[in-house]
């Protein structure tokens, strides 16, 4: 007598989730820290220079965060109305912050006051930079303007008002002191040479340009916006390289791991998908519980800083390689395995007599439903195993079978609403 | 068979064994049942077949055990003749001629010496009709006696065995057909009929399809279409009758039998469920679900110990009366069609090929048993008709064994076709294969073709597989893409295709190097290293129907048949047609361990084999009408030790053997003449050593007697005391069964003196001395064969005494033995010097 044979879950390939590098890679951080801001986090900024503190510009107030405290190290709250865009100059000694009430503020990391408040523009300042000669600072505003101040005098330098709408981000070169780069809700991203007064170069988008990033080499431009993420060639006059779109809402943040080769997107769809910045490809995708308005990678990677509109910043630290360590050594150790197999793996002498003992064959639920020709319980309980745990395969699995015992009418008659209800749950993946 | 041949057709096994319904010794320690031409005998314990008993010259339609012996069996057959036979030591003891095809045998337990079958019905072409008729088999000494003596006893029975049954103590005999039971009393030679209407409200079918009757109790019970069993009581009397129903089973039952005290009832059908009802008290059941295939026949032995089953998978169950199994005896199954390819397993030499729905089974020719099933589907079968279950349809075996793919089709109407290809390993500590890789939906239609490189190489090999959608795609072993896989598994390497064209068959080259793929009428050949397309080759008109490589000596050579009857070889150096020949070729299959190629040739309804080298132009051997309709598969077996045979003819089967499989799913081979002489001799040894059951006395006492015998035979003969068997007897035989000790007492003292008449060796005569060796042996090979079965031993020394006179014949002691009971007549031997 054959025993009974359970129904066969298949096992399906799980799309996306295949184990490569990357995910290795971007899956070796710890159990984020959450903080709680005062409202939603608009900016989030890395001092380039060791320890590497970060800024975090949320509400009215900017927050300074060392690398592992989860206090602030330092906070400014000297804004009359929202704060935004605080950035480290290159030193990391000086920061500079927009604010709505159009007023452009330079604080000492150290100090509390504003060293200078550079006043011109007529709304609110979403934009602030340094150059990269550490004497000007870049600022763009919701009045289509956007300037270049000194530093020591506090004077305005240039205009340029050749956006015809708000601007909401721009970049300074690195390895040249003239050239900025700014995006608009225009569509359009510009280029500005400070030595020139009109612009330089303009490229289309296509979408309201949410955020800018330069390449390290500052050959390719990136923009977001909508739910584009655009690549362009500098080099080739602003040709447009490639444009991807993963995201389903519009794209908030970009960043750049440390090393240049993967680019980071995060949206308000609530996730942070990783490309190669060789094919372009999603690499990796990081999900959030928020839709996320900034994004920030600490150098070498070694953390990831996100905040949300919820206003909650959520920090996630790379495993340290010996921690990593220690944890598989302890799930070695973990199960006294001994136990278990314990007389089991015995060997019979050679005139020992061996009394066979049967074996109890387990079987799942609806398995044993299914032994007994109740098809209508057993899509019941396959139904209610699946929507429990989580496993959709269960109930497509006995469902499948019940075809093939050509019961699946006799399983599904005679319902009534409730039961039918939960039915179409399941179909319809509620 | 052609007799001047030194190569002929033989049957080789696989046949039917749950043709009939099976028998079980009195003792329950030999099951017999009907094979194809032979009964066989199974040890009930071992599963093991004990004899073939060989005679009949068609299908043997029934077997029964003899009411007044138990140690023989009558056997009928298709052929018309009943045969008598000592199955324990698998003897023919009479042969009786009816004359007409017999269907079944009945027996009853008040009539001697009368078997009742069922023939069929004489001068009535058109019409089947059968009649269920008493023949009196006339008690004579000849070996075969014609039978005279029939006399009808119901005219119109159905020509199911099951259909007939004997009522308590042969009183009445209950037969049912159609929708109508008719009993029939011996004592009052009346019957009466009951009918039942052809459908009930319900829309149940009634028709009778089993009976039996209860052996204490005036009870019929019979089986009915819709799964009911009625159990009809009060019969005698024609209007009072009444019926219960029993109702378990949801379609017909096939089988229904009474237990030998009438305690239980036991029914079986289509679910495989061994259903056990108390009698009287029909709420309580006992079921034994799961028996892998409908339950055909079902038995009881005598005592009623054991039951068995007959199921449609050419199985028996044999079933302890706490309805447990102990024993399962599995035949060659045989579906409707053998979908996979005939293949042979490199490690094991077995047969594959599909059996069981779901199953691939692997068959040892050599002894004639199936070795094991491989569940392929790994789902629960249904047993209910009319669903559609997933079949295997294609297998394929790499060269070493190691690797096994299969590939399973579901087709329904409405939906798309479903298609799993698996692939196994072969694991060396389980012995078995174990599921590596599931591909669901492998291609998008019917897979027309699956095979292997077989080059045997240390590699991993290639798989090949060719669909109806157009496509071949070849599979290989790859290391995991991602490093969570536990182990390496299969992967599609290459997809190819040729012009949209459907490919057929196709095949590798013996060194793995080149892939043949037929499209349509083109021959395609690809590099299996770089999948690319090297050349190709056609003959048209005719579509490629069946396509492969020499090997060996002609492995530049590629084959191949096609629609419009032609057999076509292209060389591949030349890539130029060497030749064609005009043949319907059915079949072309390469010998592994040769160069030699067999073609099956259909033509004027029979099947030619033609066996050639692809080099050369004269066929090496050719025989017409192999066998009758056209040849379905056919495979080369390896052979076990090569034999060395050097006439020309036979030289190609010196290293493999070739099976075929017919139209009617008959396993056929092809023997030479030294191999039957080499079996015949075999068989002889064989038959001695089986004869003596392995008991503790023939361990003490067989190992004694051995050299003994040898020591008889040995140059220093000296004669045995006179009357030395009646001495053996004597001191044999149990004590409570001797006369006094003082009445045997002179004679005992006597018969150890050496008689003054045959004092000495030289005043003998030498064919006397001849005579009392051969005495000596048959009586010492006797004593061997009585020593675990004492109630023939008395008989038996009885036939040993009585072989003094020259005159009876080997055969006429046998059947003395088996006649005369128990008595003390070697005593007079013993009394008389």
């Amino acid at each position: 007598m054959a025993s009974f044979k359970p129904t066969k879950i298949p096992v399906y390939p799980k799309l996306g989730e295949k184990i490569t590098e990357d995910t290795l890679y971007w899956k070796n951080y710890k159990v984020p820290v959450q903080i709680k801001e005062f409202g939603a986090v608009s900016n989030i900024d890395f001092s380039p220079v060791a320890p590497y503190n970060f800024a975090v510009t949320a509400f009215t107030r900017i927050h300074i965060y060392g690398s592992f405290s989860q206090e602030p190290v330092k906070t400014f709250t000297r804004f009359k109305d929202t704060a935004y865009c605080g950035r480290f100059r290159s030193d990391g000694q000086l920061l500079v912050a927009g604010c709505e009430d159009s007023v452009v503020r330079l604080f000492d990391v150290s100090g509390k006051v504003a060293l200078r408040m550079f006043k011109g523009h007529t709304k609110a300042v979403h934009i602030t930079d340094f150059t990269s000669d550490r004497y000007q600072i870049l600022t763009g505003s919701d009045d289509y303007t956007c300037r270049l101040w000194d530093i020591p005098n506090a004077v305005e330098l240039t205009s340029y008002q050749e956006h015809t709408d708000y601007i909401r981000c721009g970049v300074t070169s690195k390895l040249n002191r003239d050239l900025f780069f700014t995006g608009a809700y225009d569509h359009t991203l510009k280029v500005f040479d400070a030595r020139t007064d009109k612009s330089v170069m303009s490229m289309d988008h296509g979408q309201p340009v949410e955020s800018l990033l330069l390449y390290p080499s500052e050959g390719l431009l990136v923009s977001a916006g909508g739910r584009y993420v655009k690549v362009w060639d500098l080099l080739k006059g602003g040709q447009p390289l490639v444009s991807l779109k993963n995201h389903h809402k519009t794209i908030t943040c970009l960043a750049l791991s440390s090393n240049g080769q993967r680019l980071l997107s995060a949206s308000l769809d609530r996730h942070v998908k990783v490309y190669s910045t060789t094919n372009y490809k999603v690499v990796h995708n990081f999900d959030y519980a928020a839709a996320i308005l900034s994004l920030a990678l600490a150098p070498k990677d070694e953390s990831i800083v996100v905040g949300m509109s919820n206003s909650i910043l959520s920090i996630k630290h790379r495993k340290n390689p010996e921690e990593s360590k220690e944890v598989t050594g302890q799930q070695r150790r973990r199960p006294s395995y001994r136990v278990f197999v314990k007389g089991k793996n015995y060997i019979p002498k050679q005139d020992d007599y061996l009394v066979s003992k049967s074996v109890k064959q387990h079987l799942a639920k609806y398995d044993k439903q299914l032994k007994r020709f109740s098809v209508s319980k057993a899509l019941d309980t396959a139904l209610e195993t699946s929507t429990r745990g989580r496993k959709p395969d269960i109930a497509v699995a006995v469902i499948t079978e019940l075809d093939r015992r050509g019961t699946l009418k006799n399983a599904l008659a005679g319902r009534d609403e409730e039961q039918l209800s939960r039915l179409l749950n399941f179909l319809m993946g509620g | 068979m052609v007799e001047h041949r030194d190569v002929r057709v033989v049957y080789r096994g696989g046949s039917r064994i749950n043709f009939r319904e099976p028998v079980i010794s009195n003792d329950s320690r030999f099951l017999l049942c009907a094979a194809g031409e032979f009964v066989k005998v199974f040890s009930t314990v071992t599963e093991e077949c004990v004899h073939e008993l060989r005679g009949h010259t068609d299908q043997v339609t029934g077997v029964l055990l003899r009411p007044s012996n138990h140690l023989q069996v009558y056997s009928c057959s298709a052929d018309g003749t009943i045969r008598l036979w000592d199955f324990t030591d698998g003897i023919l003891i009479k042969t009786y001629v009816v004359g007409y095809p017999i269907f079944s045998i009945y027996a009853s337990p008040n009539h001697n010496d009368v078997v009742f079958v069922v023939t069929c019905v004489q001068n009535d072409k058109r019409a089947e009709m059968f009649q269920l008729v008493a023949v009196r088999l006339p008690r004579c000494a000849d070996q075969r006696v014609d039978v005279p003596d029939l006399s009808a006893v119901l005219s119109d029975v159905s020509s199911n065995p099951a259909a007939v049954a004997f009522g308590r103590a042969g009183g009445f005999l209950a037969s049912v057909k159609g929708l109508q039971m008719e009993i029939y009393f011996f004592k009052t030679s009346k019957s009466s009929r009951f009918f039942l209407k052809e459908d009930n409200k319900k829309g149940g079918r009634n028709t009778f399809t089993c009976v039996a009757c209860h052996p204490k109790d005036d009870c019929v019970a019979t089986g009915h279409e819709d799964g009911k069993i009625r159990l009809w009581r009060n019969f005698n009397h024609k209007k009072e009758y009444t019926y219960s129903i029993l109702h378990w089973h949801h379609s017909a039952v096939s089988a229904v039998r009474f237990t030998p005290e009438g305690t239980n009832l036991l029914s079986g059908g289509v679910e495989s469920v061994l259903v056990q009802w108390r009698y009287n008290q029909e709420s309580q059941k006992d079921f034994l679900p799961r028996l892998g295939a409908a339950i055909t026949h079902l038995a009881v032995s005598p005592d009623g110990a054991l039951f068995c089953t007959s199921h449609s998978d050419n199985k028996i169950t044999i079933i302890q009366s706490c309805v447990r199994v102990s024993a399962v005896i599995q035949g060659l199954v045989k579906g409707e069609n053998v979908r996979t390819d005939l293949m042979v397993d490199p490690r094991s030499k077995a047969l594959v090929l599909n059996g069981k729905p779901g199953h691939l089974q692997f068959y040892s020719l050599q002894r004639d048993k199936l070795l094991f099933n491989l569940d392929v589907v790994q789902q629960e079968f249904i047993h209910q008709s009319g669903l559609e279950q997933f079949q295997v349809v294609r297998a394929a075996l790499d060269a070493s064994g190691s690797w096994l793919a299969t590939v399973e089709e579901r087709k329904r109407d409405a939906a798309d076709l479903e298609l799993n290809l698996k692939l196994w390993r072969f694991d060396e500590q389980t012995q078995s294969f174990e599921l590596n890789t599931t591909v669901a939906a492998p291609h998008e239609a019917r897979i027309t073709a699956a095979c292997f490189d077989q080059a045997a190489s240390s590699r991993t090999s290639t798989l090949v597989t060719s669909s109806r959608d157009g496509r071949f795609k070849a599979w290989r072993l790859a290391a995991p893409a991602h490093t969570d896989g536990d182990g390496p598994s299969w992967s599609c390497d290459f997809v190819g295709a040729y012009h949209g064209l459907v490919p057929g068959r196709c095949c590798f080259s013996a060194d793995g190097s080149l892939l043949a793929v037929a499209f349509r009428e083109v021959a395609t050949v690809w590099s299996a290293a770089s999948w690319e397309l090297l050349t190709t080759l056609s003959q048209p008109p005719g579509d490629i129907r069946d396509l492969c490589f020499g090997r060996m000596s002609g492995s530049k050579y590629l084959l191949g048949t096609n629609e419009n009857k032609m057999l076509l070889c292209w060389n591949l150096l030349s890539c130029s047609l060497e030749w064609s020949t005009s043949m319907d070729v059915r079949l072309l299959l390469p010998d592994p361990l040769s160069e030699n190629m067999a073609a099956f040739c259909f033509q004027d309804g029979s099947t030619d084999l033609f066996v050639f080298g692809p080099g050369e132009p004269r066929p090496l051997f050719s025989q017409k009408a192999v066998c009758s309709g056209s040849v379905t598969r056919a495979v080369f077996a390896p052979r076990e030790a090569e034999l060395e045979s050097c006439e020309e003819s036979s030289q190609w089967l010196n290293r493999s053997q070739l099976y075929f499989l017919t139209q009617f799913m008959d396993l056929l081979t092809f023997s030479t003449r030294a191999e039957e002489e080499k079996l015949m001799a075999a068989n002889k040894q064989l038959v001695i050593d089986d004869a003596v059951a392995m008991t503790p006395f023939h361990l003490l006492l067989g190992k004694h007697r051995r050299p003994e015998a040898a020591s008889g035979l040995s140059a220093e003969r000296t004669p045995p005391p006179h009357g030395s068997p009646a001495i053996k007897e004597l001191l044999q035989a149990p004590a409570h069964v001797l006369p006094a000790a003082s009445f045997l007492c002179s004679a005992f003292v006597k018969s150890l003196l050496v008689s003054a008449a045959g004092s000495s060796e030289e005043s003998r005569p030498p064919e006397e001395e001849t005579e009392s060796e051969k005495e000596e042996e048959e009586s010492d090979e006797e004593t061997r064969t009585r020593i675990s079965r004492p109630d023939q031993e008395s008989r038996g020394a009885r036939g040993g005494r009585e072989a003094g006179g020259p005159a009876l014949t080997k055969a006429q002691l046998r059947e003395l033995r088996r006649i005369r009971k128990l008595d003390l007549g070697w005593l007079a031997g013993l009394m008389e010097p």
